[in-house]
C-alpha cells in the first residue's frame, strides 16, 4: 500500500464516525496532496480489504468514510457482547422520517397532514435520536419550525446523500395528477449543511421532481 | 361507535388511519382509484370500534371523511358533467401519497438493517479539553517538602474534632443483674429488672440481656397482651409450674 492510504487507513480505524474526505485529504499536510490521491489512495484501501478479504471493509457514507464490520461477523459479535445493534425503529418513526428525508425542510402540519395522525411525539423521539434537526422556520401562522434530516441520518442508513434514496418515478406508486402530488419530488440540496440553501429550497415550495439530481 | 364502546389505548398493529385504509383497500382488491366508499366507510367503522385504537380522534376524523364521501357519491349528477369532480379525488390522492411513503419506509427499513448488520469502531472520544500533561518528575529537597506541607498544613481551617462517645453498653451486666433478680423469685416483670430513672443504655442493655437469656433459654417472656409488662419467669419455674 501506498503511504497515504495507510495513514487513511489509520485515521478511519481511529474514528467511530465517518470521516469526510476534506478531513482525510487535510490529514496529508504537505499541500500538494489532491483530492485524487485521496480518492485513489481509498480505492487502494476498499480493494486491499476486498481482495485480502478482511474481517472489515471500507464503506462510503454521509459524505465521509467508514471502516465497518461486514455483516456475516455481527450475530457472533453480539453474542460475545462486544457491540450491540442499535433497536430498530417503529413504523411510524420510519414514516415520519421518510416523509421529512424527502420533503425536508417541512413543518409538523404537513408531515400530520401526510400520515394522518399526530406528529409532536415523533418528531421529538427522531430530534433526541439526533435523525431530523430543525433547520430554519416556515412562512405563515406561528411561522412553524422546519425540519430537516441530519448526517446522522445518512450515516444510520448509509447513505451517501440524499439522492441515494429511490426518485419518484422509482416507486411503484407514482401519482399520476401532476399538480396534485408533492410527496417525493423535493430535489434535495446538494449542500446538505447548508441552512440558506434550505431556506431557499423553502421559499421557492419548488416541484422539480427528484428526478434531476443524480448528476 | 355505539354508546358504552370505549376506544381502550393499543396500537400496534396499524400506525394510522390511513394505513388502516389501505390495509382493506388491499384485503378487498378494491382499485384505489375506484373506492367503493360506501362499502369502506362501513367496514372502516367496523374496523375502528373493535380494534380498540390509540388515536381515536385521528380514525375518527377519517371516519367521518368517508361518510361524508359516501354522501357527496350519493348527490345527483348529470351525465357527461365536466364541472363534476370526484369527491373521492382528495382521499386517493392521500393514499396514494401515504402508499409512497411506504415504499420509501421499506427502503429505508432495509438500509437501516443493512447498516445496523455492520460495526463501526466503538471508540468515542471523551470531552476532554486536552490530554493531561505527563507528570514531569519532581525535584524537591526534603525541607522544601516539609515546608510546603507545612504551608498546606497552616493555610488548611483548624480541623473539627469530635468526641466519640464509646458506645456504653453492658450487656453482660445487665445479664447478671436479671440473673440474680430470677435467682431470688421466679418471676418477674419488666418494671422489677429496670429502674424508673434508668438511663437508655441501661434500658437497652437490660433489653438485650433478657433477650440473649431468653435465646440460650435461661428465661421466658411473655406478654399477656400488647404494650403490657413483659412478664419473666426462669424457665426451671416455668417448667415446675
Amino acid at each position: 500500500m501506498i503511504q497515504l492510504a495507510k495513514l487513511l487507513e489509520a485515521a478511519l480505524f481511529s474514528s467511530a464516525h465517518p470521516v469526510a474526505t476534506a478531513d482525510l485529504k487535510a490529514m496529508a499536510a504537505d499541500g500538494e496532496t489532491t483530492d485524487a490521491d485521496v480518492m485513489s489512495a481509498l480505492d487502494e484501501l476498499r480493494r486491499h480489504y476486498e481482495d485480502d478479504g478482511h474481517g472489515v471493509e471500507l464503506i462510503e457514507v454521509g459524505g465521509g468514510w467508514q471502516i465497518l464490520t461486514r455483516p456475516e461477523y455481527t450475530e457472533t459479535i453480539e453474542r460475545a457482547q462486544l457491540a450491540a445493534r442499535p433497536q430498530r425503529l417503529s413504523a411510524p418513526a420510519l414514516e415520519t422520517l421518510a416523509i421529512v428525508a424527502y420533503r425536508q425542510p417541512i413543518g409538523r402540519a404537513e408531515i400530520e397532514e401526510i400520515r394522518g395522525v399526530g406528529a409532536g411525539q415523533m418528531l421529538k423521539s427522531l430530534h433526541e435520536r439526533e435523525l431530523i434537526e430543525v433547520v430554519g422556520r416556515g412562512e405563515g401562522m406561528g411561522r412553524p419550525l422546519l425540519y430537516g434530516t441530519t448526517p446522522g441520518f445518512l450515516e444510520q442508513f448509509a447513505l451517501r446523500h440524499l439522492g441515494e434514496l429511490p426518485r419518484a418515478d422509482e416507486l411503484a406508486v407514482a401519482l399520476r395528477d401532476p399538480n396534485a402530488p408533492r410527496v417525493v419530488n423535493r430535489e434535495p440540496e446538494p449542500n446538505v449543511g447548508s441552512e440558506t440553501a434550505r431556506q431557499k429550497a423553502a421559499s421557492q415550495n419548488s416541484d422539480s421532481p427528484y428526478a434531476s439530481v443524480e448528476s | 361507535m355505539r354508546d358504552g364502546e370505549v376506544f381502550v389505548v393499543e396500537l400496534t398493529q396499524f400506525s394510522g388511519p390511513l394505513d388502516l385504509l389501505l390495509s382493506l383497500i388491499r384485503d378487498e382488491q378494491i382499485d384505489i382509484q375506484d373506492i367503493p366508499v360506501a362499502r369502506i366507510a362501513e367496514q372502516f367503522l367496523a374496523r375502528i370500534s373493535t380494534l380498540a385504537l390509540d388515536e381515536a380522534a385521528d380514525y375518527l376524523e377519517m371516519a367521518a371523511r368517508l361518510v361524508r364521501i359516501k354522501a357527496q357519491m350519493l348527490l345527483p349528477r348529470r351525465e357527461g358533467d365536466e364541472s363534476w369532480e370526484d369527491p373521492r379525488a382528495e382521499l386517493v390522492r392521500r393514499l396514494l401519497e401515504y402508499q409512497q411513503v411506504r415504499e420509501v419506509v421499506d427502503v429505508l427499513e432495509r438500509r437501516s438493517d443493512d447498516r445496523r448488520n455492520r460495526f463501526a469502531r466503538a471508540y468515542l472520544p471523551q470531552n476532554f479539553s486536552s490530554p493531561a500533561p505527563a507528570a514531569a518528575a519532581l525535584s524537591l529537597s526534603l525541607p522544601e517538602l516539609f515546608a510546603a506541607v507545612d504551608r498546606v498544613l497552616r493555610a488548611a481551617l483548624k480541623p473539627t474534632v469530635h468526641d466519640v462517645v464509646p458506645r456504653a453498653l453492658d450487656v453482660d451486666g445487665a445479664i447478671a443483674t436479671v440473673r440474680a433478680i430470677l435467682a431470688l423469685r421466679a418471676k418477674a416483670r419488666w418494671s422489677d429488672v429496670i429502674s424508673r430513672s434508668a438511663e437508655p443504655w441501661q434500658v437497652l442493655s437490660t433489653l438485650l440481656a433478657l433477650l440473649e437469656l431468653a435465646k440460650r433459654g435461661e428465661l421466658k417472656l411473655a406478654q399477656p397482651r400488647p404494650f403490657a409488662s413483659v412478664e419473666i419467669s426462669s424457665d426451671s419455674a416455668s417448667e415446675a409450674a
